[in-house]
């Protein structure tokens, strides 16, 4: 454990300051914004603005907030191997993974993947929390049919906070920590295809959460997570911070997927056949392929937002030639693919825990890949269901429908699978299992409630209702968080080498499970009695659903602080070293010892034909062997 | 270890519990959640959107209970009985015929669900926005014009002009009752949604579009309009209730609408399928 710290000569404190760390980012953070915004006021003074001068330059906002963060990688280091190359260095792969074993490297540039999965890990965990603590604030003001601790302003602005952060911030959730940590062993790689894209990314998100954040400093937005325009190029300049956070969640985005993909499909070792992948390395990949395809529409549409409100084009203008209609089209565009890249990688961590705690093969293997991939290909053609009334290609709806509906046949492929693997097996209440067990339960509901949505006439009632709401919450809570939870309670004892606590799990799941469900099954009832969504109002009669809501997600609340207590108190004060495979699982990751060295492995292994030879007598022997101590390259 | 016991039909007992919850599920759906599914009879399009919700449910409750049913009795009958020893189950990879059975059940029903919503929607259009040409027109409208009423969203309300009386604008919307209405959805700013719950109704409004929407009422009522779209500060206060009267009382309140606007109509814009207002400026 300690003999990389033994062989890599430790830098003086002087020297581990001075390098290119955090520190040096935020610093160069703050000067690149310093220098965006001199050079954004010298091109635009702000009183040539349109209407009358409040202060807020658009053009030294946002250029303030690119050159910020440009600033913030450059004082990370991301400039220097470029401008070694520049200058004839030779080129090298490892000048940033023998950092030491110290806290201090999670605060650099590092290429090990293992990391840039914690990482990820502890980076988006924050951003969800703060994402929670915003629905908290949403649920308090909820209590009461009238403002009572909120303006709208404020109400409005937690709104588009809270679905910003989540559909931002999240949907790395599971290939940022997870995929990166678990896909180059399963594939038998020591290291993603482009270690220093795979920081990049890292970093480019938390770049992203911080300027999503400073957007109350600006006044917030009142555009909730959509966006819509003309109403974006009427806010204030909060809403430029939005366009440079999904910006760069969409860039982060893109080269992550890329990143991935090409590690799958490039990486992989002698004999890891397509046949033979890792059922999550397929959801890995099919949601990579949304990725890199879809967020760069969002991008696009971002960047047409950000001229409308700098440099005075008229791409979402109705009154002078633009349209309403376009950003709503390239929002979703991008959209629909997206609640499929959170949606997708759920799917990989329920059906790769299943046959290690049913103790099975996993059941129509290559039924799930194809489900998978037929999720991913059907999301492209399904935007406009969003919407239904809103006037456009009213013709194409009955399409719409159809291809909205078929995606219930891939997803179904899912259930199948999941059915199939637990049959006759040996179920085991493991805290991972209970949480896939729960993604069933809750993907049930939010699926048969997307029908009622992809259904046009039953539509024009719950469109943009709570019923949405709580539809979107049960995918997405309901798939994405829960799986998120199960991967954190499967692999977090390997990529940590501690054990979480296993009865503050199951209370922390317990709590949890009910709780959601307390939450939101009552919304799908709101929304069928007609309450909007986003409206700081409603209705005097849904008070009491409404506060059954709010008490209910406070437990909700109260859980993740159950959750919270489980990380520090095994993590951080126990510290009870796990066990290399303490779920007897036989995937690749779980044969490697625990902590896991820096190369992973000292030889490339060969994989058997089985990914999940559970039930089998002879289990080959496929334990890939470890990278000796302080390895090298 | 135990001497061997036959193992069960778990199948069959699925099956045999699954239909009984299904049954049982369905009926209660049909008969009793069924009458009470929104958006309630206000309209004909409310009471197609109310029998195409319980077809929905109906549809639903057997799918769910196959996966629900098969879940419990799967976690119950399934459950490792001795958990300190890892045993293996058996290496069980797939089944085609139930593959291709659960293919075929799926696409059956997704088929009729897409070709069912498509039948309702054509045949009226189902009270949602379809923009400026409508090809799902209710059979009424080629027999008698319509009642055309524009609805025009701004922040943070919603006004009408009637075209048929003279343009004259309102501040509430009524409607007279067993009458056809072509509603005219448009926005002057950014984009609204006009949404008229015991109607029906949904339709977006957009700035520089006449979205059409169709709604035949039946009795006098009482209905609530929201903005369903997120449009600005205000949005959650930009509600509003409407009535469906009597013709004749309909008439005399038009005509007092028309005589209480004469001294401003002729200030208003002459009536226009949309509106565009002056471009958009910067607020607070």
């Amino acid at each position: 454990m300690s003999a990389i710290a033994v062989s890599v000569a430790r830098p003086p404190l002087w020297r581990r300051l001075v390098g290119f760390n955090l520190l040096t980012g935020i610093i160069g953070a703050i000067i690149g914004y310093a220098i965006g915004s001199i050079v954004g006021h010298a091109i635009h003074a702000p009183s040539l603005d349109s209407f009358d001068d409040i202060g807020q330059n658009d053009i030294a906002i946002i250029l303030g907030y690119l050159f910020g963060v440009i600033g913030f990688l450059v004082g990370l280091g991301f400039a220097n191997y470029p401008i070694k190359r520049m200058l004839g260095h030779p080129p090298t792969l490892a000048e940033h993974e023998d950092v030491g074993e110290g806290v201090g490297r999670y605060f650099t540039l590092c290429t090990d993947h293992k990391v840039v999965a914690m990482q990820y890990l502890v980076g988006i965990g924050v951003f969800f929390f703060i994402g929670g603590l915003n629905a908290m604030l949403i649920r308090t003001e909820l209590l009461q049919p009238n403002t009572h601790v909120f303006g709208a302003n404020q109400y409005l602005t937690l709104v588009g906070m809270h679905g910003s952060m989540m559909m931002g911030m999240m949907t790395s959730g599971i290939l940022g920590p997870f995929a990166n940590w678990v896909v180059p062993p399963m594939i038998g790689a020591r290291r993603m295809a482009f270690p220093r894209l795979e920081s990049f990314t890292f970093w480019l998100l938390m770049a992203a959460g911080v300027a999503l954040v400073t957007a109350i400093f600006f006044g917030g937005f009142q555009t909730g997570w959509t966006g819509y325009q003309p109403l974006g190029d009427q806010n204030t300049a909060g809403y430029d911070a939005y366009i440079v956070f999904f910006a760069l969640v969409g860039a982060s985005m893109t080269l992550l997927g890329l990143n991935i993909a090409v590690t799958i499909i490039s990486m992989r070792a002698p004999g890891m056949t397509w046949t033979r992948l890792p059922i999550f390395c397929w959801a890995v990949l099919a949601t990579c392929a949304l990725m890199f395809l879809a967020a760069p529409m969002l991008i696009a549409a971002l960047a047409m937002g950000a001229m409308d409100r700098t440099v005075q084009t008229v791409f979402y203008v109705p009154s002078v030639g633009g349209s309403a209609y376009l950003f709503q089209n390239l929002f979703w565009v991008f959209g629909h693919p997206e609640v499929y890249i959170v949606a997708i990688p759920g799917f990989g961590i329920v059906l790769e825990l299943l046959p290690v705690f049913a103790r099975k093969p996993l059941w129509g293997y290559r039924l799930a890949v194809s489900g998978m991939l037929g999720v991913g290909l059907l999301s492209f053609f399904v935007w406009q269901h969003h919407l239904f009334v809103s006037g456009i290609n009213a013709d194409l709806r009955p399409f719409y429908m159809l291809s909205t509906e078929l995606i219930s046949l891939p997803t179904g492929f899912t259930f199948l699978c999941f059915m199939g693997t637990l049959w006759r097996g040996r179920i085991r209440f493991t805290v991972p299992m209970l949480f896939c067990l729960a993604w069933a339960f809750n993907f049930l509901f939010g699926g048969i409630s997307g029908v009622f949505l992809s259904d046009v006439p039953s539509d024009v009632t719950t469109h943009g209702s709570f019923f949405s709401m709580a539809h979107f919450h049960y995918t997405i809570m309901g798939g994405l968080v829960f799986t998120f939870f199960a991967a954190i309670y499967y692999w977090v004892p390997k990529m940590t080498g501690f054990n979480l606590n296993e009865r503050l799990g199951k209370i922390h799941f317990w709590t949890m499970f009910l709780a959601f469900n307390s939450t939101f099954a009552p919304l799908f009832a709101l929304g069928f009695m007609g309450m909007p969504r986003r409206a700081v109002t409603y209705n005097p009669s849904f008070q009491f659903l409404n506060d059954w809501a709010s008490v209910s997600a406070f437990i909700l609340g109260l859980s993740m602080l159950v959750f919270l207590y489980n990380v520090v108190w095994s993590l951080l004060i126990r510290r009870e070293p796990a066990p290399a495979n303490p779920w007897n699982s036989k995937s690749p990751e779980w044969q490697l010892p625990t902590p896991v060295p820096v190369y992973d492995f000292a030889r490339t292994p060969v994989f058997d034909p089985d990914p999940y030879p559970y039930g089998v007598e002879t289990v080959p022997a496929r334990a890939p062997v470890a990278a000796p101590a302080g390895g090298t390259a | 270890m135990a001497p061997e016991v036959k193992e069960p039909n778990h199948f069959l007992r699925i099956v045999v519990w699954w239909l009984v919850v299904s049954v049982i599920g369905t009926a209660l759906v049909v008969f009793v959640l069924g009458p009470g599914l929104p958006p309630g009879n206000g309209s004909v399009e409310a009471s197609g959107q109310v029998a195409d919700n319980t077809v929905l449910m109906a549809i639903s409750v057997p799918v769910a209970a196959a996966v629900l049913v098969y879940l419990v009795y799967a976690l119950i009958v399934f459950r490792e009985r001795e958990p300190d020893v890892i045993v293996d189950g058996p290496p069980i990879r797939g089944n085609a015929s139930i593959q291709l059975w659960w293919l075929v059940a799926t696409t059956v029903i997704v088929l009729f669900l897409a070709g069912y919503g498509s039948i309702r929607l054509l045949a009226d259009g189902s009270g949602g926005g379809q923009g400026p040409s409508p090809i799902a027109t209710p059979a009424a409208s080629k027999a008698d014009p319509p009642l055309q009423v524009q609805v025009i969203g701004q922040q943070w309300s919603f006004t009408y002009r009637y075209p048929s009386y003279g343009g004259v604008e309102t501040q509430h919307l009524e409607l007279p009752a067993n009458t056809l209405v072509e509603l005219h959805v448009t926005s002057l700013d950014v984009i609204h949604s006009f949404w008229a719950y015991q109607l029906g109704v949904k339709a977006d409004a957009n700035p520089g579009v006449d979205n059409i929407a169709y709604v035949t009422t039946k009795g006098p009522l009482q209905f609530n309009i929201r903005c369903a779209e997120l449009c600005g500060v205000w949005h959650g206060y930009m509600f509003d209730t409407g009535r469906v009267v009597d013709k004749s009382a309909f008439a005399s309140w038009i005509h007092g609408e028309q005589a209480h606007a004469a001294p401003v109509a002729k200030s208003l814009p002459p009536y226009s399928k949309t509106y565009f207002p002056d471009p958009q400026r910067r607020g607070g």
